[in-house]
């Protein structure tokens, strides 16, 4: 199961312009180097004006020291559409054994990374669909750890990037004061669950099958859209989201 | 690899016009999709704007409106918009607006213009106006088509809402400001059960607790002599009947019938959208039973009644004509009877005055199952308030009865031979001697007495105080099921009437009085179907008295196996079909329809399908004689 502390601060946010550009100047790998001096929107541009691009991987388990990725789901949008023809989604061969507790979320098998290609051969692609934008994620410490330790297999250096946590944003929400007390809880308040499922379902949002990286990429796009619109606003600063 | 966008393809293909679509194309569909979420209230498209994309609803609610700004039509889940505009110059012709938080996906243009110019029927589903297309249904005689339309697309304004403690005068004040004829009354203290699933623009929060229409005001206000200041609360109908925005017209229309009332609130996720009215479905089924039911209740007397016969038959044959299934017809046709049977007590009651003590006027048989013909006996009883006192009051109940079947016979409906009737004492009783007569037929069966009362088993309320019907109905559901000799008795009786085959699968004929070799499908067909359906339905302790429902109510427990029961629902709704056409050909050929049919006169295919009916009531004859091995073959009757 996951563990996460949703109801910890978020903490000083960081200045995601300038930590991009420190990168750049320190990074040695063309590819990272191509993706930290692209650079990203500004922390006072407005949400609207934002590329974003939601992102979601499904793993062989929780631990990025020891699990691996299976598959990798992009899809990019902006706060009024999601644009499903730009899509990226592809299934690699992990560099650890599948389990089968995880075949039994992802429902990727072993005839399925067989043909797969190898982690190497897709990160290029990745990370090209992730230069210029701010990626959109549901509990962000998942991929930001995964991607982290796959560059640094692959490429031999720490990655880092900018991300909106939509399920962080639903803990702002949920978990902050309102959060209901010990009290509060026997008399049977119960907590809001913020899982992508359970948060899509108090926005109206249809449920759609789980544990499918681009499905639940476009799932996380929809949901931010939602959020947007209900609690923030379209001209919301993208530094009051960011992670 | 593939991208796949398995949940946008899989969904585009549950809804037309891209569920004929092949696979591919609905993936390359997927591909090309873009999605968008519109809070509740957004305007999506306005008049005349550029438009370059067909826009599909994939969850929540869009309003189409006209150019003078009039609801043109309300759009749910699986449903297009946007279409008139790319068929036309790219500009919109009809304005729309999220009235829930709604999730569009947004088709290319040029997509889409491929889509028409390779799939004809895709073409032909985006060009026909939506209107039309209904049309063009009912004149090509497919009322079937019609039988799917839901209900939401009936509505044509979100319900006028007042809080319960609105004044009478100023509920009508606002009823006559936005001219409508009924209200909905919300509690705004009551919460949802499970407010999360509130869109959270709604507008009227709170919860439906009743509904108001004009009638109220002349007989609970006007009547009673009510002040202007009375709350809502005190004259509302509580706890409306209400119907689901995805039932279809006809589930509306039989509701209607059932509890002959007039306004019906539609509700999705137990949230009023709108509110539909007999003028409503009729406008959508001119010449329908619905039709003739609000004709029955202008009536004034028996004669003006009766005059309404030729329609009923009309009626019968247009809805055989138009391939309505046989529970459809059955239910309709019951509907017709029990309004008949509502009218004539409402007349009685004005002739005769209020009732003395309450009672509920009882249907039992075919009316009660709701699988009356037109070819139908009257079968009804009297169940009286414990408070009635014969010497007081039974003169009273006497004459309402005479009333009810002097007028059924006459618009139809055959006094009961078995003296089954109000008319009868014995079928006059008061709450506790009926309960005496359920539990001694229950506690006590011999086969005999059970042949007789057997009709009693299918009894439903058709006026009055309903809750004297429904505790015989639970006390039989209740104590049936755990009393294996009364059931083996009503199987016995079961067994009685064999199908007419023969050892070698050959029809065994009986005369008619022309001397004509016929086969009677009342009596050997649907009758001991529904008698042996009914042994099962009551042995699981059911309370549905239906025999389509009451097969549901049996696979739920899984006394007879999945297939079984098909072959058995089959059987029934092919011997139904064949008896309603058979009667729909007499009388269109200005004859008496009766049950028998003459085999050399059916095709061979159907000759064929007839046998094979036969050979399943058969068989299930056989099982009910293995599930009651110890029927008792010595006694006979």
């Amino acid at each position: 199961m996951i563990r996460f502390n949703p109801a910890a601060p978020d903490g000083p946010a960081i200045d995601w312009t300038n930590e991009l550009a420190r990168r750049a100047a320190r990074s040695r790998h063309p590819a990272l180097q191509a993706f930290y001096q692209a650079g990203c929107a500004t922390g006072d541009t407005p949400l609207e004006s934002v590329p974003l691009v939601a992102l979601d991987i499904e793993t062989t388990g929780l631990d990025a020291r020891r699990d691996a990725i299976v598959s990798i789901g992009l899809v990019p949008f902006d706060l009024q559409r999601i644009r499903c023809r730009d899509a990226f989604y592809e299934v690699v061969k992990p560099t650890t054994a599948l389990s089968e507790e995880s075949i039994t979320f992802h429902r990727i098998t072993h005839s399925d990374i067989r043909q797969a290609p190898p982690m190497t051969a897709v990160l290029d692609r990745v990370l090209k669909a992730m230069t210029g934008k701010i990626m959109v994620v549901h509990y962000r410490a998942i991929e930001r750890a995964f991607l982290d330790r796959a560059v640094q297999q692959h490429l031999g250096e720490s990655f880092t990037f900018p991300v909106i946590d939509t399920m962080q944003l639903e803990a702002r929400l949920h978990r902050g004061s309102a959060q209901p007390g010990w009290l509060a809880r026997l008399f049977g308040r119960k907590i809001e669950s913020i899982r992508l499922a359970d948060s899509r379902l108090r926005y109206g949002l249809p449920p759609y099958s789980a544990h499918h990286a681009l499905t639940d990429a476009l799932a996380t796009a929809e949901l931010l859209q939602a959020q947007t619109l209900h609690h923030y606003s379209p001209t919301t600063a993208l530094r009051e989201l960011w992670s | 690899m593939q991208i796949e966008l398995i949940e946008i393809r899989d969904h585009l293909s549950r809804f037309p016009p891209f569920d004929e679509l092949p696979e591919e194309v609905l993936d390359e569909i997927a591909r090309q999709v873009e999605v968008g979420y519109c809070k509740a209230g957004t305007q999506i498209l306005t008049f005349n704007q550029e438009i370059h994309e067909l826009h599909y609803v994939r969850s929540g609610a869009v309003d189409i409106f006209r150019r003078n700004g009039d609801l043109y039509n309300r759009l749910s889940e699986g449903d297009i918009f946007g279409h008139f505009g790319l068929l036309g110059r790219n500009r919109v012709r009809f304005p729309a607006k999220a009235i829930e938080d709604t999730l569009v996906y947004y088709i290319p243009g040029t997509l889409f213009d491929q889509l028409c110019e390779q799939h004809e029927h895709f073409a032909d589903f985006v060009e026909a106006e939506g209107q039309s297309r209904l049309k063009a249904a009912v004149e090509n005689g497919r009322a079937s088509e019609l039988m799917k339309i839901k209900v939401r697309k009936l509505i044509s304004r979100l319900p006028v809402t007042v809080p319960l403690t609105t004044s009478v005068q100023e509920a009508a004040r606002t009823m006559t400001e936005q001219s409508v004829s009924s209200l909905v009354v919300i509690d705004p203290h009551s919460q949802w059960p499970n407010p999360d699933r509130v869109p959270v623009a709604e507008p009227h929060h709170g919860v439906m607790v009743g509904i108001i229409t004009d009638r109220d005001f002349r007989t609970r206000v006007l009547a009673e002599g009510l002040s202007g200041d009375t709350p809502v609360s005190a004259i509302m109908s509580p706890n409306p009947i209400t119907v689901q925005g995805d039932d279809t017209v006809f589930e509306a229309m039989l509701s209607m019938l059932r509890n002959n009332i007039h306004h019906l609130p539609v509700v999705t996720r137990r949230r009023p959208i709108g509110l539909i009215n007999l003028s409503d479905i009729i406008k959508y089924e001119s010449q329908s039973s619905l039709y003739l039911v609000s004709a029955i209740y202008n009536k004034q007397s028996v004669e003006e009644l009766k005059s309404l016969l030729p329609d009923v038959r009309a009626t019968f044959v247009r809805m055989a004509r138009d391939e309505a299934s046989a529970h459809m017809i059955g239910s309709a046709m019951s509907g017709i009877g029990r309004s008949f049977t509502q009218r004539l007590l409402e007349l009685a009651e004005d002739q005769l005055g209020p009732p003395p003590v309450p009672y509920a006027f009882m249907a039992l048989g075919s009316m009660a199952r709701d699988e009356q013909l037109v070819v139908t006996d009257q079968d009804n009883a009297l169940v009286l308030d414990d408070r009635f006192n014969p010497a007081e009051h039974d003169d009273y109940f006497l004459q309402l009865a005479t009333i009810v079947s002097d007028g059924l016979a006459a618009c139809g409906y055959s006094y009961c031979k078995g003296g089954i009737m109000a008319t009868n004492p014995k079928w006059r009783q008061p709450l506790s001697v009926w309960r005496g007569y359920f539990n001694d037929w229950i506690d006590r069966p011999k086969p005999e007495a059970l042949l007789n009362s057997c009709i009693f088993f299918d009894l439903d309320a058709v006026y009055g105080e309903s809750a004297l019907v429904e505790e015989l109905q639970e006390l039989l559901a209740h104590r049936a099921s755990s009393n294996e000799p009364f059931l083996a008795a009503l199987a016995r009786n079961a067994l009685n009437r064999t199908p007419p085959l023969g050892f070698f699968r050959t029809f065994v004929m009986e005369k008619d009085g022309r001397h004509k070799n016929v086969i009677n499908l009342k009596r050997r067909g649907t009758a001991p179907l529904t008698d042996l359906i009914r042994v099962h339905a009551l042995a699981c302790g059911s309370r549905a008295q239906n025999s389509f429902e009451r097969l549901d109510a049996i696979a739920a427990t899984k006394l007879m196996p999945p297939e079984a029961l098909e072959r058995l629902r089959y059987a029934l709704e092919f011997l139904s079909l064949v008896r309603i056409r058979h009667q729909a050909v007499d009388i269109e050929d200005g004859m008496d329809p009766d049950n028998d049919v003459e085999p050399e006169n059916i095709p061979a295919a159907e000759r064929h399908n007839l046998k094979e009916a036969f050979q399943v009531l058969s068989n299930a004859q056989k099982f009910l004689r293995f599930r009651y091995p110890h029927l008792p073959v010595t006694r006979t009757l």
